[in-house]
């Protein structure tokens, strides 16, 4: 089983893909020859021509909008990338008003089979405009699948989940996890199932629920904490639309206590979700109050270090939130 | 600048490819124009009557439409049409009982069941794409499709509208600069009626002609009489042929008038005077059409009388249906927001 980082699994799945299925196409800024900014289509201009991987004008409305037209006609599958989540708005309305409302607005005549790969996150002193968390914004909107794998196992196997659904995927991926995070990525087939969470840690003291980057910080708070004698839970998300209600509840009823930790603004976000389901179906078995760790409620990363270093979350500040709770 | 297209005249003279339409060609065309406003009409009174919520009307805009449709196969083109689009999609084949069951918000109504605001036009059967409320995002998506015939290799073409109005946002910018960039199989009409609700062509553009924009994306611009159906089908016929020989896009301004108000929610006599709605009222597409019809002995006054009546029989039809059809189950509200998903669990 090979080793891989988050952008060796992206690329390696694109690659097997579009070797076996020839309507997969992808277009994006910079992917053709260029390989993506960040490397994820490296290659694959080369090995696949310039028909199947294509770069498009700097114009992510219409990045998004082509792609929905490709996917449309159903000749093609299109993996649509954008090259930082932070540029994403302006197709927001594609997205919202079109994409994901297609199927529903038309009882099923037209889907829209499109996956919107778009890095995400801070931590790689990119500032207000390279550092965000959009998630939020998507996991709104019914008609999307939004997801946000963290390991290089889970990309592989929720891309190729994605790839054989019939609606728009919302692929986030954190940047910082690009090169960060390695783990064993099986040669043969598998998916991961879009809409399940995963396990990372078991425990009984505590639920530690996150996904992206803080989920990785999360698990290592976890070890810490396990040397002092508090056992915490902790919950991947995975998948933000649909949420798995039914891991998130398992692990609550059992252990009374839950933190949430995203990276993402507090305000009206996953953690807000997961709070208000939590509180209304499992409110009897709650031994402390459902706490939320995120950064400042700000618009972003600041770019300057001693700033950035205060906004992001890092091992030490969960392990302090889960003592307080665990605490409680 | 964009190339001012001819106007029809009175007789056939070579060269021509609106010459080489048969008699019953014309006919059939003048009969769904003659449908398409009765139908038009017909939604009117029925919204007067406070029967149907909201009608938008494409009185005024039927040449360049039915025009368009005869230049193309339809099921096999891709149209992405717009709100005013009536008589466009009764010529590919969509009936007017289809268009009083979206009216009437009907289980029945084929465009979205019910879901959609009347004239949000949809049938994949005959791959007319469906629209949104937010104007020109058809544009890109259209070009999108049109690109995806040209990887596969088709001769597909794709048809998108719009009014001049939606040419102010940046998705028609974006999608027409893709047309130029991979010389797509495309034809982009934008129906040019010269008020955006309320506000004048003047307020909205800065050129004289919205096809003088086809310059700056490298594609062909064609400014039509828009209320003169030949004249409109020699040029989509041009543009449908270069598209299909792989020789580009075009963007085809029909030059015309709205003389409805924007919607049955508008009331245009805010902003514009009655004395120019009645000189438009004086250039209907119809009346244009019918003059050279009489003028070729195609259509006679007996037959005009009994297109009318046909016309009127059918809406008649149409409306019995529409009203009598029920309403869609509310259960209909929570379905069809994703498709089935795969069984992952084996």
């Amino acid at each position: 089983m090979a080793i891989m980082n988050n952008i060796e699994a992206l690329r390696e799945t694109l690659r097997q893909e579009m070797e076996r299925d020839p309507r997969i196409v992808i277009t994006g800024e910079d992917v053709g020859p260029r390989g993506g900014v960040f490397r994820a289509t490296q290659g694959l201009y080369q090995q696949f021509g310039e028909k199947r991987v294509i770069d498009t004008p700097l114009a992510e409305l219409s990045i998004v909008a082509t792609g929905i037209g490709m996917a449309l006609t159903g000749y093609f599958k299109p993996i649509v990338e954008i090259q930082f989540a932070d540029f994403i708005f302006p197709a927001f309305n594609q997205i919202l008003s079109e994409a994901a409302r297609m199927r529903y607005r038309t009882r099923s005549d037209w889907t829209v089979p499109l996956i919107i790969r778009a890095p995400y996150g801070g931590g790689i002193s990119g500032g207000l405009y390279h550092s965000q968390s959009v998630e939020a914004f998507f996991a709104h909107i019914p008609g999307l699948y939004v997801v946000a794998p963290s390991t290089p196992y889970d990309i592989k196997g929720m891309l190729r989940a994605a790839l054989q659904l019939d609606d728009p995927v919302l692929f986030f991926e954190h940047k910082k996890t690009y090169r960060l995070i390695k783990g064993e990525v099986p040669e043969e087939d598998y998916v991961v199932p879009i809409g399940k969470a995963a396990i990372r840690r078991e425990g009984d003291d505590l639920t530690v629920i996150s996904y992206g980057l803080a989920m990785h910080d999360a698990v290592k708070a976890a070890d810490m904490l396990a040397a002092e004698g508090i056992y915490a839970e902790v919950i991947d998300l995975r998948t933000l639309r649909p949420l798995d209600k039914e891991t998130i509840l398992a692990s609550v009823k059992k252990t009374g206590k839950v933190l949430i930790v995203h990276e993402d603004n507090p305000t009206v976000s996953v953690s807000s979700e997961v709070a208000a389901i939590i509180g209304q179906e499992a409110f009897e078995y709650l031994d402390g109050p459902i706490t939320r760790l995120t950064p400042p409620d700000v618009p972003a990363v600041p770019f300057s270090h001693p700033l950035q270093d205060a906004f992001m979350l890092n091992p030490e500040k969960i392990a302090r939130a889960m003592r307080t709770l665990a605490a409680y | 600048m964009a190339t001012v297209a001819k106007k029809s005249k009175k007789t056939r003279s070579s060269g021509r490819p609106s010459d080489h339409l048969t008699d019953e060609q014309l006919l059939k065309m003048y009969k769904t124009m003659i449908l398409s406003r009765k139908l038009d009409e017909r939604s009117w009174v029925l919204n007067r009557q406070g029967r149907a919520p909201f009608h938008i009307s494409g009185i005024g805009h039927e040449a360049i439409q039915v025009a368009a449709a005869a230049t193309i196969r339809p099921g096999y083109d891709w149209v992405y049409p717009y709100y005013r689009d009536l008589a466009f999609i009764l010529a590919l084949g969509m009936k007017p009982v289809d268009h009083l069951l979206g009216l009437l918000g009907k289980a029945g109504d084929p465009s979205s069941g019910g879901i959609q605001m009347p004239s949000h036009f949809s049938n994949a059967k005959l791959r007319i794409g469906s629209i949104s409320s937010p104007v020109a995002t058809q544009v890109p998506i259209a070009a999108g499709t049109a690109l995806a015939c040209k990887l596969k290799g088709t001769d597909e073409v794709t048809v998108v509208c719009l009014g001049e109005g939606s040419t102010s946002e940046g998705d028609f910018h974006e999608g027409l600069n893709w047309a130029g960039v991979h010389k797509l199989p495309l034809v982009c009409i934008v129906q040019n009626n010269q008020y955006a609700i309320s506000v004048p062509m003047e307020k909205e553009m800065a050129v004289k002609n919205v096809a003088d924009r086809a310059a700056a994306y490298g594609i062909t611009g064609v400014v039509v009489d828009g209320n003169d159906i030949l004249a409109c089908y020699d040029v989509m016929y041009e543009a449908v042929e270069r598209a299909k020989r792989g020789d580009g896009a075009t963007l085809v301004e029909a030059k015309t008038y709205r003389v409805t108000p924007h919607s049955s929610d508008d009331d245009d006599r805010t902003y514009r005077s009655r004395e120019e709605v009645e000189r438009w009222k004086k250039r209907d597409p119809i009346l244009l059409f019918e003059k050279v019809l009489f003028e070729r002995d195609i259509l006679t006054t007996s037959l005009q009388k009994e297109i009318e009546d046909w016309a009127i029989a059918e809406v008649d039809a149409a409306e019995e249906a529409a009203v009598n059809a029920p309403y869609p189950e509310v259960e209909e509200m929570h379905k069809h927001l994703y498709g089935p998903m795969p069984n992952w669990e084996d």
